[in-house]
C-alpha cells in the first residue's frame, strides 16, 4: 500500500516541483516504487522539469474522464529505474479534478507503488485542495522569506482542517518542513531568516534545508532532477531529507557558510 | 559622539530579526481568526429575533464583537434600544397602519 505525499507551499515559485522532482528521484533511487504525479492541471511543468515534455501523450485528466488508461498516460523515466511521472494537462483548468476522480487514479496507482508524490499548485483553490486532500503526509516547502512562511502556515491550517484524515477524524496528516533556497551567507548577515527562525513559527518538523544552488536552475534547463547532480550540494542536501525521510538519522548540511579559501573570497565566487 | 552611541546604544536589530517578529505578530493573529467561531453572524440573527419579540429594535443599531484575551474571549453584543418616546410613536404608527 502507497504512501501518499503531497508536496505543498500555499505559495508559487518556492520550489514544489523542483523538490516533487528531486525527492521522488531519491525515493526511487532507493529502490522504492516511485510516482510523482502533477496536480498543475493548465500550467503543467513536471515534465519539463523531469526531462520527459516530449514523450507525454495522455495525461492525468484524460485517465480521470475514461480517456485513456493509467498505464497509457503513465511515464517511465529513462535514467532511475522505479520512477514514474503522471503529467497534467496543459489545456483544462482545475475543474477538471473531481475529488471522486482523484480518487480512483490514486487507488489504482496505490496497489503498485510504494511511494505516490502529488505536485501541488500554488494556492489554495481546487488544484491545491485536490493535490492535499488524500496525502498521509505533507512536505511543507517554504523559503525563508516572509510571504513564503506565512503561506505555509496558511497551508498547514487547510491540512488540518481540509483534508480526507481531518474530515474523517483519522490520525492527521504527517508534516514535514523543507526549507528551500537557504543562503547560510546572508543568514550570518542578518539578512535572511535563521533555520530555527522558521521552526520556531511554524513548529513542524524539519526535513531538510536545501541550499540556494546554482546547480538548481542547470539542473532545470536540462530536465534532470537535481539529485542526479551528485556533486551539487542542492542534491545532496535532497539525498539527505530523502534518508531522513526513510527515518535515517542524517545530520544537517548546509546551514552555516562555507569557509573560502583566501583565493576564493579574492574573486568572490560563490559556489 | 559617535563612539558614545557605539558603546551606549544597543545593537540594531537586523532585518532578518524585524522578520520574525512581524511573521510572529500577523500569524499569531490569523492563528486566531483561523480557529475563530463562524457562528458570529448566525448568532447574532438569532438573538435578535428573540429580542425583537419583546423590544422593537432597528437592526442597523447592533453590535457583536469578539475580543480575545491572553487566556479568555469576551463577546459583547451592542443594541441600541430605542427611547420610550420612540417606542410610543412606532406603536402608534403600527396601530394607524
Amino acid at each position: 500500500m502507497a504512501k501518499i505525499i503531497v508536496m505543498t507551499s500555499g505559495k508559487g515559485g518556492v520550489g514544489k516541483t523542483t523538490s516533487s522532482a528531486a525527492f521522488g528521484t531519491g525515493l526511487a533511487l532507493r529502490g522504492f516504487k516511485t510516482i510523482v504525479i502533477d496536480f498543475d492541471v493548465g500550467l503543467r511543468n513536471l515534465d519539463l522539469i523531469m526531462g520527459c515534455e516530449r514523450r507525454v501523450v495522455f495525461d492525468f485528466i484524460n485517465v480521470i474522464n475514461g480517456e485513456a488508461n493509467l498505464n497509457q498516460a503513465l511515464i517511465k523515466d529513462k535514467r532511475v529505474d522505479n520512477l514514474y511521472i503522471l503529467p497534467t494537462s496543459q489545456t483544462r483548468d482545475k475543474d477538471a479534478l473531481t475529488k471522486a476522480g482523484v480518487e480512483k487514479v490514486l487507488d489504482e496507482l496505490r496497489r503498485d507503488f510504494d511511494y505516490i508524490i502529488c505536485d501541488s499548485p500554488a494556492g489554495i483553490e481546487k488544484g491545491a485542495l485536490m493535490a492535499l486532500y488524500f496525502a498521509d503526509c505533507a512536505i511543507v516547502v517554504t523559503n525563508p522569506e516572509v510571504s513564503s512562511v506565512r503561506d505555509s502556515d496558511r497551508i498547514l491550517g487547510v491540512l488540518a482542517s481540509r483534508s480526507r484524515r481531518a474530515e474523517l477524524s483519522l490520525d492527521p496528516v504527517e508534516e514535514h518542513l523543507l526549507l528551500t533556497r537557504y543562503d547560510p551567507d546572508r543568514v550570518e548577515k542578518g539578512e535572511m531568516l535563521r533555520v530555527d527562525d522558521v521552526l520556531d513559527i511554524l513548529a513542524i518538523p524539519l526535513l531538510g534545508v536545501i541550499p540556494e544552488s546554482q546547480a538548481v536552475l542547470r539542473a532545470s534547463n536540462v530536465g534532470m532532477p537535481v539529485v542526479l547532480d551528485e556533486k551539487s550540494n542542492a542534491g545532496q542536501a535532497y539525498l539527505d531529507a530523502v534518508a531522513r525521510f526513510l527515518g535515517e538519522p542524517v545530520e544537517h548540511r548546509f546551514v552555516k557558510p562555507e569557509k573560502k579559501g583566501i583565493l576564493q573570497r579574492w574573486l568572490g565566487r560563490t559556489a | 559622539m559617535s563612539i558614545f552611541r557605539f558603546f551606549l546604544s544597543s545593537p540594531q536589530k537586523t532585518t532578518a530579526e524585524h522578520a520574525k517578529e512581524r511573521l510572529q505578530i500577523v500569524l499569531a493573529h490569523e492563528r486566531a481568526d483561523r480557529s475563530s467561531p463562524d457562528y458570529l453572524p448566525l448568532l447574532q440573527k438569532e438573538l435578535l429575533s428573540v429580542i425583537a419579540k419583546y423590544v422593537q429594535i432597528d437592526e442597523k443599531k447592533v453590535e457583536v464583537k469578539l475580543d480575545r484575551g491572553g487566556d479568555c474571549s469576551m463577546l459583547e453584543v451592542n443594541i441600541e434600544l430605542p427611547s420610550p418616546d420612540a417606542r410610543r410613536k412606532a406603536a402608534a404608527k403600527a396601530a394607524n397602519s
